[in-house]
C-alpha cells in the first residue's frame, strides 16, 4: 500500500514451495490457548465480582485485556507476522485496523456532538 | 522466478544485454494468491463487524424505557458461551496440526469436535435469544436491543456459514483427502474460524462485559 | 408512533404472490408504457438476431462463461454503456421537466415518476455506470500492464462481473415491475423507512445495490491479489506504472468502504423488513446514524472513481507528449495520501445536520488538505507536457478538457469545504453542479480518454477521430452549457430534487441547463456513430504493430487484440516504462521456444449464481417468502456445488501459441 513495500514487491514471486504462511506447532497453539483462557477469565471476573476495581477502571481493564487477548489470537492463532505474503497480510491489517479505528472513534464522536446539541433539553440547567 | 531464470539473467547482465523476458518460466502454482485473497476477505468482514460495533456503541444506550443489558444479561451463560469457541479454537488447531501431519482420519476426528463445540455455541446462542424475546425483549422493542441482536446475531450466522462450510469440507477430505486444494481450504477455515473468535472478544468486551458495567 | 411500528407481517400477501398484484404493473404510466414497447420490441429484435445469426451458443461459450479478464472488461464496459442509456434518459427528462414547469405549469412528469427519476439517475450512474466502466477498465488493463496471464481469482472475476449485472437488472425489473425509490440516491431514513416508503421502491434500491455490491467487493479483492501476487519479475512497487498503482488504491478503496454499505443497507433492510429501530423515529433509533454510516462509505466511494481516471490521466499524458511521467514518486504518494485521507472527511456531506463547530472545522480541514495531494497531481500533469511533444489525439483532448474542467470542480469543492459557506450552499444546485462538474469532467472525461486510448488494444483497429472529435465538443461545450447554469442558480439559491418552480426569472437558466443536455445528448450520440463507423471502417483504422500510439507501458508490447494467454513469455521489467525501455534497448520479441500455457477453465457457475440472486432479490423485494426460501437454498447448493469441481485449468498447448506467435511475426513484418 505504502511505497515502503516496495522492497516485499519481489519477494511475491520467491518462495512458491513455502506460502510464507507460518504454521503453528502443538506447543504454540497450547500457549495461546492458556493465555486466552487466562486473558477471559479475568475480565469476567473482574465485572462478575464488581468489588475489585471501581467502573471506570474495570472499564479500562477490560479493554485493555481484550486488545492483548486479540494479539494473543492473531499470533497464535491466525499465525500473523510481518513476513508473511511479504508483509502485505500484515499492512492490510494495520490500514484495516485504522479504517475501524477511524470509523469507531469519528462516529462515536460525531453522534455524541449531534446529540448534546440537537437535544438541549437533557441538560437540566438549559431549561428554561 | 525459478533458479535457472536467476541464472540467465546473470549471465546476460554479465554480457550486457538486458534480458526482457523469462524464457524458462514455471506458471504461478495454483492457488498462490488464495491466502492473501482470503485473508483481505476477512478484512473486509472485519469492516462490516466494525459497522455494527459503532452501531450498538451509538445507539446501545438508547433502551427506550425498555430492559437495558443488567435486566437481561446473564454472564455465566455467556462465559460457557465464550468457553465453547475457546474450545473450539484449539481443536481446530489440533486439526491443523493433524492436517500438516496428513492424518485424514485425525483431521477429521479434531473437525468434528469444532464443529460440535461450533454447534454447542450456536446452541446456547439461539436459547439466549428465545429467552430475551420471552421476556420481551425483542429486536423490536429498542435500538439497543435492535443494535445487540444484530451485532451478535451476525456472529452467529457467520459461526453458522462456518459450520456448513465445515461440514462441506469434511466430505470433500472424505472424498480426496488431504490434496494440496483441500489443505489450502482447510487453512481458510482456519482463518475464518479463528477470525470469528477474535470478533468475539469483541462482543464479549464491549456488549456484555461493558454493559454489565453501564 | 404507531405507523413506525408497521413491519411487513401487516402488509397483505398473497402466499403464492407475496404483494405483487396486477396494479404493480405501471400500466396507467404513458411513458413507462411506451419504453416497455420500445424495450420488449427491441429485446424481441435481438433475440430475434442472435437465433438468426446463431451466436447463442458463442455468446455463450466465448462471453459469458468466460474467465479471460479481458473479454470480461469489455463485458463491463458494455454494462456501462448500456446503463449510460438509462442513466442519462433519466438526466433529459429531469432537464426537460424543469425547463417547462414553470408558471404554473405542472411539466410532464408527476411527483410520483419524477422522484424514482432523479434516484434511478443518480443510483444508476454511480452503481451501474461509473463504477462497471472503471472496474472493466481495470480489469482490461492491470493484468496487461503488470505482465500477467490473468488476475488472481479469474473465476471469481466472471462471478463479479454478473453480480453486477444482476443488480442493474434487478433495477431494470423496477421500471417495469413496480416502481423504483422515491428517496434520491442514498435513501435517507426516516423517508426511507417503511413507514413513509412503504411500497417496493427502496427494497428494489437496497437488493440492486446489495447484489451488485457483492459483485464490487470480490473484484476489489480480486485485482488487490492480482497486483499484489502477479506482477513480472522485476517489477517492484515503485516500477509499477502509475494506472495500476491507482488500481491498486481504488481497490483498496473498495474492499475497505463497500463493507460499510452492505452493513448499512443490512440495517436499513432489517427496520424495513423486521422491524427494528435502528434508523427509525422513536424507540431510541437515529436516522442521522444511517448518515453518518453511509458517508463513510459514500466519501471513499467518490476517490474509488476519481483514482483509477486518475491513472489513465497520467498515462495519456506521458505517452502523448512523448515524455516520462512527471514525478512518478509523488504522484504514488499522492495516491496514497488520499487513499487514506479519503477516509477522514465524510462529514463535510452533513455539515448541516448540526455536529457544531469542532466537528465541523475537523472535517472542513481535513476536506481542504485533500485538495493539496489533488493540485499536486495537475502539476505533475502539467509539467509532463511542459517541453513535451504533445499529439492532440482524442485521448490527450479529453486529458486537456478534464485539467480545464476539474480544477473548476475542485475549486467549488473545497468553497463547500468551509462549513459556512456550506452552510449556504447545501442542498442546493451549486453542489449539483459541484459534483457533476468533478464527476463528469473527471470521472466520465477519464473514462472517455482510457476508452479511446485503450480502445486499439482491445479490438485491433483505432476508433476513427471524425466522429469522435464531434462527439467530444459536444460533450465538453454540452457539459458547460448544462451545469455552469446550476451553479448560478444554487448560489442564488435554488434547492435540488425541485419539480415545480415559481419564479419566473429563473426559467430561462433551466432552459440553458437543458440545452446543454441536449448537446450532450448528440455527444452520446456521435460516440454511438463512431463505434459504428470504425466497427464499418476496422480495415482503414487496423492497427497490425499492437502499439499504434507508441506506448511506455507492457500493455502495448504484446498484439492487439492481445493472445488469450497475453504474453507468450512473462516479461522481465526493467525500468517504470517497461515497453519504452524495452524498445529503447532494442529489444528482439522471441521468435521460438514456445511452451505450453497453463490458463483456468470457463465456468458457467458465475451467471448460474448471479441469475439466482436476481430471483432471490426479486422474491424479497415483492415479499415472496417462498421463492426467497426456495431461491436461498438454491444458491447455497450452487456454491456448495462449485466447490467439488477440482478441475478449473488447462493448457494452450504449445503448438497453438506457436499458431499464435507466428501470425503475429507475420502481421508485424508487413506480410499482410
Amino acid at each position: 500500500m505504502t511505497p515502503h513495500a516496495e522492497h516485499h514487491g519481489h519477494d511475491a514471486h520467491h518462495g512458491h514451495a513455502d506460502d510464507g504462511h507460518a504454521h503453528g506447532t502443538l506447543g504454540s497453539y497450547m500457549i495461546g490457548f492458556v493465555l486466552s483462557v487466562i486473558l477471559t477469565v479475568i475480565p469476567f471476573w473482574l465485572v462478575m465480582d464488581g468489588t475489585i476495581l471501581d467502573k471506570n477502571m474495570t472499564a479500562i481493564a477490560i479493554m485493555a485485556l481484550a486488545a492483548v487477548q486479540v494479539v494473543v489470537h492473531m499470533i497464535f492463532f491466525l499465525h500473523m507476522n510481518g513476513r508473511a505474503e511479504g508483509g502485505w497480510t500484515m499492512l492490510s491489517l494495520i490500514f484495516t485496523i485504522i479504517v475501524v479505528v477511524i470509523m469507531l472513534a469519528g462516529s462515536l464522536w460525531v453522534m455524541y456532538h449531534l446529540n448534546t446539541n440537537m437535544m438541549p433539553m437533557h441538560d437540566p440547567s438549559q431549561l428554561p | 522466478m525459478t533458479m535457472t531464470t536467476t541464472l540467465t539473467a546473470e549471465r546476460s547482465r554479465a554480457q550486457q544485454a538486458p534480458v526482457f523476458h523469462v524464457a524458462d518460466e514455471h506458471a504461478h502454482p495454483e492457488g498462490s494468491s488464495t491466502m492473501l485473497g482470503f485473508w483481505i476477505y476477512l478484512m473486509s468482514d472485519c469492516l462490516i463487524f466494525a459497522v455494527l460495533f459503532a452501531t450498538y456503541g451509538v445507539l446501545g444506550g438508547n433502551y427506550a424505557a425498555g430492559p437495558a443489558p443488567k435486566d437481561l444479561f446473564d454472564l455465566p451463560l455467556v462465559a460457557l458461551n465464550t468457553a465453547m469457541l475457546l474450545f473450539s479454537s484449539i481443536t481446530y488447531g489440533f486439526a491443523m496440526l493433524a492436517m500438516e501431519k496428513g492424518r485424514v482420519s485425525q483431521t477429521q476426528l479434531w473437525l468434528a469436535v469444532t464443529g460440535l463445540f461450533g454447534a454447542a455455541f450456536l446452541a446456547i446462542e439461539l436459547y439466549e435469544f428465545a429467552h430475551f424475546i420471552h421476556l420481551g425483549a425483542t429486536p423490536q422493542r429498542s435500538a439497543f436491543l435492535s443494535s445487540f441482536f444484530t451485532l451478535v446475531g451476525t456472529h452467529g450466522l457467520h459461526v453458522t456459514f462456518g459450520l456448513v462450510w465445515l461440514v462441506t469440507l469434511m466430505v470433500q477430505v472424505n472424498k480426496r483427502g488431504l490434496i494440496p486444494a483441500n489443505r489450502r481450504r482447510l487453512m481458510c477455515l482456519s482463518l475464518f474460524w479463528h477470525f470469528l473468535d477474535v470478533i468475539w472478544i469483541g462482543v464479549f468486551t464491549f456488549v456484555y462485559l461493558m454493559g454489565m458495567l453501564r | 408512533m404507531p405507523t413506525a411500528m408497521i413491519d411487513t407481517s401487516t402488509v397483505a400477501t398473497h402466499p403464492l404472490f407475496g404483494r405483487l398484484t396486477l396494479e404493480s404493473f405501471p400500466y396507467h404510466e404513458p411513458i413507462v408504457v411506451a419504453t416497455f414497447v420500445a424495450v420488449v420490441l427491441g429485446g424481441i429484435a435481438l433475440v430475434a438476431a442472435l437465433s438468426y445469426f446463431r451466436l447463442w451458443g458463442y455468446l455463450w461459450k466465448e462471453w459469458f462463461t468466460t474467465v479471460d479478464h479481458k473479454r470480461i472488461g469489455i463485458m463491463y464496459m458494455v454494462l456501462g454503456l448500456i446503463m449510460l442509456l438509462r442513466g442519462f434518459a433519466d438526466a433529459i427528462m429531469m432537464r426537460l421537466q424543469q425547463a417547462i414547469a414553470f408558471g404554473g405549469s405542472e411539466g410532464y412528469l408527476n411527483a410520483h415518476h419524477y422522484d424514482q427519476i432523479f434516484t434511478a439517475h443518480g443510483v444508476i450512474m454511480i452503481f451501474f455506470v461509473a463504477m462497471p466502466f472503471v472496474t472493466g477498465l481495470m480489469n482490461y488493463v492491470v493484468p496487461l500492464q503488470i505482465g500477467a496471464r490473468d488476475v488472481s481469482f479469474p473465476f471469481l472475476n466472471n462471478f463479479s462481473f454478473w453480480m453486477t449485472v444482476g443488480g442493474a437488472v434487478l433495477i431494470m425489473v423496477s421500471l417495469f415491475v413496480g416502481e423504483f425509490a422515491r428517496t434520491g440516491w442514498l435513501a435517507y431514513p426516516p423517508l426511507s423507512n417503511i413507514a413513509y416508503s412503504p411500497e417496493t421502491g427502496v427494497d428494489y434500491y437496497i437488493w440492486a445495490l446489495q447484489i451488485a455490491g457483492v459483485g464490487t467487493t470480490l473484484s476489489g479483492i480480486n485485482l488487490i491479489c492480482t497486483i499484489v501476487k502477479m506482477r513480472a519479475p522485476g517489477m517492484t512497487m515503485m516500477k509499477m506504472p502509475v494506472f495500476t498503482w491507482t488500481s491498486l488504491c481504488t481497490n483498496v478503496l473498495i474492499v475497505a468502504s463497500f463493507p460499510i454499505l452492505t452493513a448499512t443497507l443490512v440495517l436499513l433492510s432489517l427496520d424495513r423488513y423486521v422491524g427494528t429501530n435502528f434508523f427509525t423515529n422513536d424507540l431510541g433509533g437515529s436516522p442521522m446514524m444511517y448518515v453518518n454510516l453511509i458517508w463513510i462509505w459514500g466519501h471513499p466511494e467518490v476517490y474509488i472513481l476519481i483514482l483509477p481516471v486518475f491513472g489513465i490521466f497520467s498515462e495519456v499524458t506521458s505517452t502523448f507528449s512523448g515524455k516520462k511521467l512527471f514525478g512518478y514518486t509523488s504522484m504514488v504518494y499522492a495516491t496514497v495520501v488520499i487513499t487514506i485521507l479519503s477516509y477522514l472527511v465524510w462529514l463535510h456531506h452533513f455539515f448541516t445536520m448540526g455536529s457544531g463547530a469542532s466537528v465541523n472545522s475537523f472535517f472542513g480541514i481535513t476536506t481542504m488538505i485533500i485538495s493539496i495531494p489533488t493540485g499536486a497531481k495537475i502539476f505533475n500533469w502539467l509539467f509532463t507536457m511542459y517541453r513535451g511533444r504533445i499529439r492532440y489525439e482524442l485521448p490527450m483532448m479529453w486529458t486537456v478538457a478534464f485539467m480545464l474542467t476539474f480544477v473548476i470542480g475542485g475549486m467549488t469543492g473545497v468553497l463547500l469545504a468551509v462549513p459556512p459557506a456550506d452552510f449556504v450552499l447545501h442542498n442546493s444546485l451549486f453542489l449539483i453542479a459541484h459534483f457533476h462538474n468533478v464527476i463528469i469532467g473527471g470521472v466520465l472525461f477519464g473514462l472517455f480518454a482510457g476508452i479511446y486510448y485503450w480502445w486499439p488494444k482491445a479490438f485491433g483497429f483505432r476508433l476513427e477521430p471524425f466522429w469522435g472529435k464531434v462527439s467530444f465538443w459536444c460533450w465538453v461545450i454540452g457539459f458547460y452549457f448544462a451545469f455552469m447554469p446550476l451553479y448560478v442558480l444554487g448560489l442564488m439559491g435554488v434547492t435540488r430534487r425541485l419539480r415545480v418552480f415559481e419564479d419566473p426569472s429563473l426559467q430561462i437558466w433551466f432552459q440553458i441547463a437543458a440545452f446543454g443536455a441536449v448537446l450532450i445528448a448528440a455527444g452520446i450520440g456521435a460516440f454511438l456513430v463512431q463505434i459504428a463507423v470504425s466497427v464499418w471502417k476496422r480495415r482503414e483504422l487496423v492497427d497490425r504493430t499492437g502499439d499504434p500510439w507508441d506506448g511506455r507501458t507492457l500493455e502495448w508490447a504484446t498484439s492487439s487484440p492481445p493472445p488469450d494467454y497475453n504474453f507468450a513469455f512473462t516479461p522481465m521489467i526493467h525500468d517504470n516504462d517497461a515497453w519504452w525501455d524495452m524498445k529503447k534497448r532494442g529489444y528482439k520479441r522471441p521468435l521460438g521456444g514456445f511452451r505450453a500455457i497453463h490458463m483456468p477453465s470457463n465456468s458457467g457457475t458465475g451467471v448460474i449464481l448471479a441469475g439466482i440472486s436476481v430471483v432471490l432479490g426479486f422474491a424479497l423485494v415483492w415479499y415472496i417468502w417462498w421463492l426467497a426460501a426456495v431461491s436461498f437454498v438454491a444458491l447455497l447448493a450452487a456454491a456448495i456445488h462449485h466447490t467439488f469441481n477440482y478441475h478449473r485449468d488447462f493448457h494452450i498447448p504449445a503448438d497453438v501459441v506457436v499458431r499464435t506467435e507466428n501470425e503475429r511475426t507475420r502481421l508485424l513484418s508487413g506480410q499482410v
